[in-house]
């Protein structure tokens, strides 16, 4: 049984190329877990949603920070990604399939549903400029039973 | 130069990038858009052969080409989809909108 724990954290600009690059950091570093092609998809896409509404509607400032902690316990990854931005006034709403605030963008509101859709656990906690976090969790193995 | 679209006649093909996020999004969205509009397009395909990687930023630019080419009375298509782009067509229900090659019945 592996009883891996390992912990990671970054901090880095709202801008889009971060997106990308957020991703590819948290398959790096949860490849210790064996995960599968479709378990590592999961998580890179979870991060992506995470991580582009911190920069899209966290901040106007792309020199403003976003920070993700990466948390290996177990068999389980726990990703957190925080902004200090304008914050959700109801979260509720907001995690509502194709809720969107920036229709102009052509955001299609499928964030927060897809981080359910293809992680374990999620929770959102935000305060009006205080700004959001969004904790995750997924258990890599549950594929194979 | 263009460097998602090809076109002939009046159907245009957009090679999807091999990620398609919010980041990659912005650029693709002008140029179909542009093309769009300048070559009276009626068959727009989107050709996901070389896409490993897409989230709900890709699901925005296809609903929102989908829409433009309803107004226009054009057809949009989705192909060479692997595995992951089906699931996210899947949990997105995007295969209900865009007409694509994914096995049926699922």
């Amino acid at each position: 049984m592996m009883q891996s724990k390992n912990e990671m954290k970054l901090s880095f600009d709202a801008r889009s190329v971060n997106e990308g690059f957020a991703r590819v950091a948290v398959a790096a570093f949860i490849t210790e877990l064996n995960p599968t092609l479709d378990e590592v998809a999961d998580v890179k896409t979870a991060v992506s949603e995470a991580v582009t509404n911190a920069i899209i509607h966290g901040y106007d400032d792309p020199c403003e920070k976003v920070e993700l902690v990466c948390r290996i316990e177990g068999n389980q990854v726990e990703i957190a990604v925080t902004d200090t931005g304008k914050g959700i006034p109801d979260v509720a709403k907001a995690m509502e399939p194709f809720y969107t605030t920036k229709p102009e963008l052509e955001r299609s509101g499928m964030g927060f549903a897809f981080i359910e859709a293809f992680m374990d656990e999620v929770q959102v906690t935000s305060e009006v400029d205080r700004g959001t976090r969004v904790w995750m969790r997924k258990r890599i193995g549950a594929q194979e039973g | 130069m263009e460097q998602y679209c090809e076109r002939e006649g009046n159907c245009l093909r957009v090679r999807v990038p091999k990620e398609l996020d919010h980041h990659e999004a912005g650029r693709l969205k002008l140029e179909a858009d542009m093309m769009i509009d300048a070559y009276h397009v009626k068959t727009l395909i989107f050709d996901f052969g070389e896409t490993e990687f897409m989230d709900s930023s890709g699901i925005g630019v296809l609903i929102g080409r989908s829409k433009k080419m309803g107004y226009y009375g054009g057809e949009v298509y989705a192909q060479n989809l692997n595995g992951r782009v089906q699931k996210i067509f899947r949990v997105s229900g995007l295969h209900a909108l865009i007409q694509t090659d994914m096995p049926k019945g699922e």
